[in-house]
């Protein structure tokens, strides 16, 4: 059985039909990506996936559940965990505490032992620290713990937006261009970033991206979209020989 | 010990050390009874800049009518305390009249919680402001009276209550509750205002308190993140009321006459609580309660200058505002205080 199942997705914005008709089966382990021109739907598909818009027909289903109605919340609770086209960190909180976020519904304690700092509190929190500091380890980021989010460096930012999905201790992980605006050298240092995540954590992976390079470089299938419609669906080698796929992404 | 935990601990200590610089003066005779007058005050509008920052700072919502659970506290506890005064002894009553007004300003709180945090930025602080007006201004229409045969209500006047002989009228309309026991006192005042200080602190040093910040932050990626958005929306508001009507308990043990006025519970007192945690430096608790302390007794101090009091007054807010917000002091603050901390470490060594 496919972790991700979806089939029939689709929604409407007014009179525009920004996701048509989409399907996508990803495989637990896989890295897949979506890739397609500016415009063509991909983030709307994420936010579909997400709970953030409710689709206007479709079904998507997590691992078999079905998850198509469920609001962000109890979806990220299902397993489904994000990144943001345009970094969404928590800027004025410290690195860890950007990851002990996420950390929280692992990591309990009543309210009332977290004000009178009683009971678990203590014996949680460390737990969750050493959580924390294990992740953050794994990003490169265990030296910046105190940092201010906001004060990260750019490529340091979109690596703490992965590991605070990570601490959700998600099935799925989506990421939307994560090497958006950055370097081909910080772009190569993601690309280990992404192989990392995908051992040390056994993740499944899909990812929206444009640079051509990372795409065909790690990616295992693809899915294009255009105009909100699928146009070609595969392994990556065959989906990038398509002639049409090759029309519509570099415009012929 | 973490840092957190040491910032805190400085935060109570300088409470504490201030409490006793006061105590000494006052067992010396070094204190003016004018200016012992402005103790309590002083305390309660501490409290409520804590619970504001918890509401601005914290959550990140601005609230404009926080003077409005000050007020919800202040006359349910002290309708308590009129009620049982010759049944209850002192010291349980008035922990009573806490638990009273805590209670009552925290359940507005959640009850105005439900439709209000649905709104953003500036509707949120327009509707909290009158949420604040509406809440004193009812207040002012509400007549209760007890007799032999028990209480009696009226939102017309004292006369429709309908009481016996015997009858005696608890809240008069807008002439509010007369004679409410004068429990308060500085001590207690600071006691309410290290168990806020307490309660905040150590909730923004939580789960629940990450939480509620995550969302301040971005609340798109809070909920892509897990967090339950309204529950902790509602809790951060709620405790924030509950403590604003702490302050309103301190509020009415320390009033003869207490009366629903604008002066006390209207907006503008909301905005100069606003001023206070504004210029204490937004989510810096510490700094809430030492503006508090400073703004309110200026204006009592400068009496003597009397034309220039206001004008030094404001020139305090600017100073206030420039050494908590200019991000080029603030860097030269923690250069400077950085080196300090150096320095006592070379020391040590030495
Ligand atoms: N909330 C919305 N309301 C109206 N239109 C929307 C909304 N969200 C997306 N759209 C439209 O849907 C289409 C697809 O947008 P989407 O952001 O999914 O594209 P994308 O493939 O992620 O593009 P890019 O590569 O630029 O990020 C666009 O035409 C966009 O304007
Ligand atoms: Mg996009």
């Amino acid at each position: 059985m496919a972790l991700l199942d979806v089939n029939n997705l689709s929604i409407s914005f007014g009179g525009l039909r920004a996701v048509d008709n989409f399907k996508i089966n990803i495989e637990k382990g896989e890295l897949y990506g979506l890739i397609g021109p500016n415009g063509a739907g991909k983030t709307t598909v994420f936010n579909l996936l997400t709970g953030v818009y409710k689709p206007n027909e479709g079904i998507i289903r997590l691992d078999g559940e079905d998850i198509t109605r469920k609001s962000t919340i109890e979806i990220n609770h299902a397993g489904i965990a994000r990144t943001f086209q345009n970094i969404r960190l928590f800027k004025n909180m410290p690195v860890i505490d950007n990851v002990k976020v996420g950390l929280s519904e692992r990591f309990k304690y009543s309210s009332l032992e977290g004000i009178l700092h009683m009971g678990s509190y203590r014996r949680v929190e460390k737990e969750m620290n050493e959580e924390a500091m294990r992740l953050l380890k794994v990003f490169d980021l265990d030296g910046e713990c105190e940092t201010l989010a906001a004060n990260l460096p750019y490529g340091k930012q979109r690596k703490l937006e992965i590991a605070r999905a990570m601490a959700t201790n998600p099935k799925l992980l989506l990421l939307d261009e994560p090497a958006a605006g950055m370097n081909p050298n910080e772009t190569g240092e993601l690309m280990d970033t992404i192989a990392l995540v995908r051992k040390e954590f056994d993740m499944t992976i899909l990812l929206i991206e444009h640079d051509m390079k990372l795409v065909s470089g790690i990616c295992e299938k693809l899915t294009v979209l255009n105009f909100g419609r699928v146009l070609c669906q595969g392994e990556t080698k065959e989906v990038l020989a398509n002639p049409e796929v090759i029309t519509a992404y570099l415009g012929e | 010990m973490s840092k957190q935990t040491k910032q805190n601990l400085i935060t109570y200590g300088i409470v504490i050390v201030a409490y006793i610089i006061v105590e000494i003066l006052i067992l010396t005779g070094n204190l003016s009874s004018h200016m012992k007058g402005l103790l309590v005050p002083m305390t309660y509008y501490a409290v409520i800049a804590v619970a504001l920052n918890l509401c601005v700072g914290i959550l990140g919502e601005l609230s404009i009518g926080h003077c409005g659970f000050m007020c919800l506290g202040a006359f349910s506890s002290a309708f308590f305390s009129k009620l049982t005064e010759n049944s209850l002894p002192t010291v349980p009553r008035f922990i009573i009249a806490f638990i009273i007004g805590i209670a009552v300003a925290g359940l507005f709180g959640f009850l105005i919680g439900i439709p209000v945090l649905r709104l953003k930025g500036d509707y949120l602080a327009i509707v909290t402001l009158a949420f604040g007006e509406i809440i004193k201004n009812v207040i002012n229409a509400f007549y209760v009276g007890v007799d032999s045969k028990g209480l009696h209500f009226s939102m017309k006047s004292s006369m429709e209550l309908g009481m016996e002989k015997d009858g005696n009228i608890i809240i008069n309309g807008a002439m509010g509750i007369t004679g409410t026991p004068h429990n308060s006192s500085f001590t207690v005042g600071v006691i309410v205002l290290l168990i806020s200080l307490f309660v905040v602190q150590n909730l923004i040093n939580s789960r629940d308190g990450r939480a509620i910040m995550a969302i301040r932050d971005n609340y798109i990626a809070a909920e892509a993140t897990g967090i339950n958005v309204t529950g902790y929306k509602m809790m951060a508001f709620t405790i924030s009321a509950a403590i604003a009507g702490a302050a309103g308990v301190l509020f009415s043990h320390n009033i003869t006459t207490l009366t629903a006025s604008s002066q006390y519970f209207g907006y503008n007192a909301s905005i100069m609580i606003l001023v206070y945690v504004v210029l204490g430096g937004i989510g810096n608790i510490r700094g809430s309660v030492i503006a508090a302390c400073i703004l309110y007794l200026l204006p009592e101090l400068l009496r003597g200058f009397s034309n220039y009091r206001m004008l030094i007054y404001s020139i305090v807010l600017i100073v206030m505002m420039i050494v908590n917000w200019s991000p080029k002091v603030i860097e030269w603050r923690k250069r400077t205080f950085g080196r300090l901390n150096l320095k006592r470490g070379a020391k040590e060594v030495a």
